[in-house]
């Protein structure tokens, strides 16, 4: 198992809301994405976990280019990863932000 | 130990217990009374036919002897492989040994087990695993698979198995491992009827392996767990 | 009292995950998870097998409402690991059915997806399911019913197979699966000729929906839509029966006589016949509502 962990500055002052958001199941190919709320003065924290060793690189990518899309502030993203392709990472975190937002509004 | 032995040491003042195709049922004499006996011998798979001859003995038991202590004596090799046994639903009739098992107990009938020989998976699950208490006797087998099975169906090297079984009591087969998830209560030492008699007539106040597991640092989270969706 | 029917149709439980099946199977917006992927109660014996955790430990449990009566229900994630049952997991199995013993529920509800005892952490896995068995039937004891649904690809086996049969009733669409040794099992110790697990119409007699609601294994058989499901739950709740002697002596009378007809028999189809069902081999092939016109009086023994 890997873990790696991740920060960006979000773009705005999100107040977020209390409820955490979940999607995603941990199959082969799968992973989970898990939102809450942290007072983390702006920042976006991202952990993954992950059976698929020797990604770090990619997870930088993908992870930054999510972030600088979307304004993630006061945000903390975990993730359980059983070898998901760059794709299915990027959808499944792209359902949890719009869950985490809908659940806000 | 051959099941005669066994018996005869359980119990010197005598007892009925008769075998008939590997199921066992009768009753033994001890200084506390009589106690039904009933269980399997010669590593017996357990199919719909065995598990509903075991049915049946506890419910004539029911019937007969109200209050007894019922002592559940283990030898299994597991519940039986067939296609046939599926397809009549085998996990129905082992659900059924449970449940009767289950009507023992809330009848006041303590269950006492003891495995004398193997006792595996869903053989066991169904039948001695729901007694109040589970003891064995030192050379007993316990295991839900054997190590290279698991290691065929999980996909993990067996040596990595083998290697953390040595620090982790939590999936290698073995009576030790099962007493520290408190999963079995105690190894029996001779004289086995002296052991009998000192456990006969305990009260039990509902499931303490999840606390025996906790206590014993072998299951460091059952307990904690359930507490809190308890609300406690 | 209503139906709030007023839910969607046309849901697939089959194809619908753990979570998903519980936001429509209870009343809209009632679900409030009890012990949620936040708390990270997560398996602390899968990292040293390079396994990765769920935040769930793949079970979701919490109560709700349905059709306005209180209801605790738990829900297997088939996904994670097959739904195994490991010591975090069945611990939130064993301590939602205890639960119930103090909140007295109108029922429990269990979402069964499992294969079993997982080998990962195998021992405690063993003893989780025997002590979810023993926390599932005291909890029947003191009155409250404990209802089963099966619907996933995964299907229900092993430990959770017998789990499965100490419900009160069981509710199963046509592509559950329920029995005790998975078909890949039974080929790979006893041989192929034993039982062949690529024969999927084979899988199906033996283990599947409705050859079970055939041989009364499950008293219910529904289309795969969680608004199905949640009908035939809602319907089951009131005819439910506590455990007693005369009725385990009962059952025994039944299971006795289930082998004394159909103990001979090597395949599915052979039972339906002996069932005195005509074509029996066209009973895989029918929709539901044809199924049941055609068994209507035969089986569920």
């Amino acid at each position: 198992m890997e873990h790696l962990q991740f920060e960006f500055k979000g773009s705005g002052n999100r107040t977020g809301c209390q409820q955490t958001t979940l999607v995603g199941v941990v199959s082969s190919g799968n992973l989970e994405v898990m939102l809450e709320h942290s007072e983390l003065l702006g920042l976006c924290r991202i952990n993954v976990s992950t059976s698929a060793k020797g990604f770090a690189e990619i997870w930088q990518a993908v992870l930054s280019d999510f972030a600088a899309r979307y304004d993630l502030s006061n945000l903390q993203i975990s993730i359980n990863d059983a070898g998901a392709t760059p794709a299915v990472v990027c959808l499944r975190l792209g359902q949890a932000l719009d869950d985490y937002l809908e659940a806000s509004s | 130990m051959n099941i005669e032995t066994l018996l005869n040491e359980l119990f010197p003042m005598g007892h009925s217990v008769k075998n008939t195709e590997n199921i066992l049922s009768g009753s033994g004499m001890t200084t506390k009374g009589d106690i039904a006996v009933m269980g399997t011998t010669d590593h017996l798979a357990i199919g719909v036919e065995t598990a509903l001859a075991l049915a049946a003995v506890t419910l004539k038991v029911l019937q007969n002897n109200p209050g007894q202590p019922i002592l559940l004596l283990v030898d299994t090799q597991g519940q039986r492989l067939s296609l046939q046994n599926e397809l009549l639903g085998i996990n129905g009739y082992l659900a059924h040994l449970a449940k009767c098992l289950e009507l023992a107990r809330q009848r006041g009938h303590q269950l006492i087990c003891l495995v004398y020989g193997e006792a595996v998976s869903g053989g066991f699950l169904s039948f001695g695993m729901m007694a109040d208490e589970i003891h064995t006797l030192p050379d007993a087998k316990v295991r839900v698979m054997n190590l290279p099975a698991m290691a065929r169906i999980t996909k993990l090297p067996l040596e990595q198995l083998e290697e953390l079984s040595l620090n982790s009591p939590c999936f290698a087969p073995g009576v030790e491992n099962f007493i520290k998830l408190g999963g079995i209560d105690t190894v029996w030492q001779q004289p086995l009827s002296e052991q009998l008699l000192e456990v006969i007539g305990t009260k039990h106040d509902g499931d303490q392996r999840r606390h025996n597991g906790f206590v014993r640092q072998g299951r460091n989270f059952a307990f904690p767990v359930a507490q809190r969706v308890k609300g406690g | 009292m209503s139906d709030l029917s007023g839910i969607q149709r046309g849901h697939s439980y089959y194809e619908a995950d753990a979570r998903q099946r519980i936001s429509h199977l209870l009343d809209p917006g009632s679900f409030q998870e009890i012990l949620g992927p936040a708390e990270r109660l997560t398996s602390p014996h899968l990292e040293p097998l390079g396994q990765p955790c769920s935040f769930n430990d793949g079970i979701i449990i919490g109560s709700g409402s349905l059709n306005g009566l209180k209801v605790l229900v738990a829900s297997q994630e088939g996904g994670f690991m097959g739904g195994a049952v490991g010591e975090v997991h069945g611990a939130k199995l064993t301590g939602l059915l205890e639960r119930a013993q103090d909140e007295r529920p109108s029922a429990v509800l269990l979402l069964l997806e499992s294969g079993g005892v997982r080998l990962h952490e195998a021992n405690a896995g063993l003893i989780a399911i025997s002590e979810v068995i023993r926390a599932l039937l005291a909890t029947r004891f003191a009155g409250t019913p404990v209802l089963g649904l099966i619907g996933g690809a995964y299907g229900c086996f092993g430990g959770m197979g017998i789990v499965a049969r100490c419900c009160d009733a069981l509710i199963i669409n046509e592509e559950g699966r329920l029995g005790l040794s998975g078909p890949d099992v039974i080929e790979t110790t006893m041989g192929v000729e034993e039982f062949d697990s690529n024969d999927r119409a084979l899988v199906w007699r033996t283990l599947g929906g409705k050859h079970r609601y055939l041989l009364g294994e499950v008293q219910c058989l529904v289309e795969d839509d969680i608004n199905a499901f949640r009908s035939a739950v809602i319907n089951a709740i009131p005819t439910v029966h506590p455990l007693s002697l005369e009725s385990l002596q009962q059952e025994h009378l039944r299971l006795a006589r289930r082998l004394a007809d159909y103990g001979h028999c090597r395949d599915g189809a052979e039972i339906w016949s002996e069932m005195g069902i005509n074509d029996p081999h066209k009973l895989p092939l029918m929709d539901i509502q044809s199924f049941m016109a055609t068994v209507a009086d035969k089986g569920q023994e």
